[in-house]
């Protein structure tokens, strides 16, 4: 499997500069190369996952230096399983960008994409903290471009916001690494599991530094409260099928929380202790709350489901933040699902919004086209956000209430009550675009003159649901695995030894 | 030196922070390079401060500096050199299509929704 470990990361980069540079101007190459590329992924993404499953994590030195000193990419299972989780998504997502003829309002659209997909699957390869900077750069640098596409007023003033809010992230970022670099003299994550564990006590202030300002960085990808205010605002106003694909943008967040604080910050570290996970759950628990109050109160359709996917990140910290195995099992479900989910709903979101001419949930307008479908659609997704039966929402949930059984009643509390705020503020927004409209009241109630629904866009958002079905129906050996993915976190043994430390072969 | 360096680096990052809050496209940009200017300078600080050391191996050197950290400052510099031009045109385009350069958005702006803004 050695050389293909980097073709995720490779494939895109090639593909995008190909698509820059031979194929200006030619919207059908582009599209052709790009779904062509993101179908490849997935295909590179099942066989990496089925390798990491079946196998001991795997490192591949890029430039053939041993680990310590030269950059590693390291497979193991979490990783292989956000690829796969990326190519999924990104597959479903471009097929509706092209059914709904999003990627022709702009320039540059799938070129971008593939920078984006590049980011994304080099952050989760990577074994290496500076590496980690570098590839949260390239995703973001590309994020920009999607985030702006198709230009206008508010999505250029809120751009402007994501970008700043961001470069501060990144240099917070550098300050971190350089804190860790000047305590530990590494930045490889498993050699730094190793230092960080022999750590003598006096550099313990220094690594709790570097320790939270690190937990800052990943809380804004993230979108952790306090730190959670650009992404309101940048996902309302990004491209639907952009917002769409930043569903599993802040899961790089979550994703690089498991890595650092289960190999390099294990809660057993006697320099930093439990003081992340401390952290971590009121944060966890308030984003929730903001989340939930947020779907409740959204003016417009599009910040109505920003806020949910703040809930889900909200509900994904709180399982993560108990870092047990069987909690971060739970986590893993739901990050899944939660990924998928969010993206249906922003996509129907979209699709509601190109036929309704507005998102705005404050008063009704006439029916849209092919209403009956778009509903059906709604309905689904809002299930799969709110966490009820019969999608893997409700299970998701299940899991994390059964794994925060043992500690406070607190979690239980702001859960369930949550879930309620989440499902009165999706069927006010639901009865506002699709019964009210048929109210005799509404303005051209009888006229539906938005565009109709492209049949690829339906079929995409059709796949997305497709996926959260198999995952419901499939629950019992998803979970398995997921349970063996939570296990490898925390018996990095088998992670560090693949880096094979300094020797030279 | 290191009172220098260490006052260097405190200074810019208070003047950049300060900036960033100033809220309007032009301070925050500045305010961004300067923090970024802070944060290369502790990188380069994070491999322990040396003078007229080699980085690389020669015969004759009573010791070395790091050369691990000089290429992360390299790296730095590059990409914050390309986010800085990156929201340069942004904050510009962002001013010429709404006419402000501030960075909140004190009304809540909707793509969706563009006809209820002041």
């Amino acid at each position: 499997m050695t050389h293909w470990i980097a073709v995720p990361v490779l494939l895109p980069a090639v593909l995008a500069g190909l698509i820059v540079l031979a194929m200006r101007g030619d919207i059908v190459l582009q599209r052709v190369f790009s779904l062509f590329g993101n179908a490849a992924l997935l295909a590179v993404a099942l066989a990496l996952f089925a390798a990491a499953g079946s196998g001991p994590p795997e490192a591949y030195r890029l430039g053939n230096w041993p680990a310590p000193y030269g950059i590693v990419l390291v497979l193991d299972r979490l990783a292989a399983l956000m690829v796969l989780l990326t190519a999924a998504l990104a597959l479903a997502v471009n097929l509706y960008a092209v059914g709904s003829g999003w990627d022709r309002r702009g320039q540059h659209f799938h070129a971008l994409w593939q920078f984006q997909m590049m980011g994304l699957a080099g952050a989760f390869l990577t074994g290496d903290a500076f590496n980690l900077f570098v590839f949260f750069e390239v995703l973001l640098i590309a994020s920009y471009g999607l985030m702006i596409h198709g230009g206008g007023r508010d999505r250029l003033a809120a751009g402007v916001q994501y970008v700043a809010y961001n470069l501060v992230g990144s240099t917070l970022f550098l300050f971190a690494l350089a804190t860790i670099y000047g305590v530990t003299g590494t930045l490889n994550f498993a050699d730094l599991a190793g230092k960080v564990a022999a750590l003598p006590p006096g550099e313990a202030g220094l690594i709790r530094v570097a320790g939270v300002l690190l937990l800052l960085v990943f809380a804004i990808k993230g979108a952790l409260v306090p730190l959670q205010f650009w992404l309101p605002a940048t996902y309302a106003n990004a491209p639907g099928p952009v917002a769409a694909l930043f569903a599993v943008m802040t899961k790089v967040g979550a994703y690089a929380i498991l890595r650092t604080y289960t190999l390099v910050f294990p809660p057993a570290t006697p320099a930093t202790g439990a003081l992340f996970a401390d952290l971590l759950l009121p944060a966890a628990l308030v984003t929730l709350l903001v989340g939930a109050l947020g779907v409740l109160g959204a003016a417009s359709l599009m910040r109505l489901v920003a806020f949910a996917a703040v809930a889900s990140m909200g509900t994904l910290f709180i399982a993560i933040a108990l870092f047990t195995p069987a909690a971060t099992t739970a986590a893993l479900y739901y990050l899944v699902h939660s990924t998928l989910a969010v993206a249906v709903l922003f996509l129907v979101a979209d699709l509601v919004v190109a036929g309704r001419g507005s998102g705005d949930l404050g008063a009704a307008r006439p029916p849209v086209r092919s209403e009956g479908l778009i509903a059906a659609l709604y309905l689904a997704g809002a299930i799969a956000v709110a966490g009820l039966p019969p999608l893997s929402g409700f299970l998701a949930k299940l899991l994390v209430l059964d794994a925060v059984r043992g500690i406070a009643a607190t979690v239980w509390t702001v859960i369930l009550v949550t879930s309620l705020l989440t499902i009165v503020g999706l069927a006010v927004a639901g009865s506002t675009l699709f019964w009210k409209s048929h109210d005799p009241g509404t303005p051209g109630a009888a006229a539906a003159d938005g565009a109709a629904p492209a049949p690829l866009a339906l079929v995409a958002v059709a796949l997305l649901l497709a996926l959260l079905a198999g995952l419901t129906v499939f629950a019992g050996p998803v979970t398995a695995e997921l349970r063996a993915t939570a296990g490898s976190l925390y018996d990095p043994a088998a992670y560090i030894a693949a880096n094979t430390l300094g020797r030279v072969e | 030196m290191e009172l220098l360096v260490a006052s260097a680096i405190g200074v810019m990052t208070a003047a950049g922070v300060y900036l960033i809050l100033r809220r309007r496209g032009f301070p925050v940009i500045l305010g961004l390079a300067l923090l970024s200017y802070a944060v290369n300078v502790f990188i380069f600080a994070s491999g322990r401060l040396a003078i007229g050391r080699p980085p690389v191996l020669t015969a004759a050197a009573p010791g070395y500096t790091d050369p691990l950290t000089q290429a992360l400052v390299l790296t730095a510099i590059v990409i914050s050199f390309g986010m800085t031009a990156v929201l340069v045109v942004l904050a510009l385009g962002a001013y010429l299509e709404t006419g402000s350069d501030r960075v909140d958005l004190d009304h809540d702006a909707d793509a969706d929704a563009p006809e209820d803004r002041a």
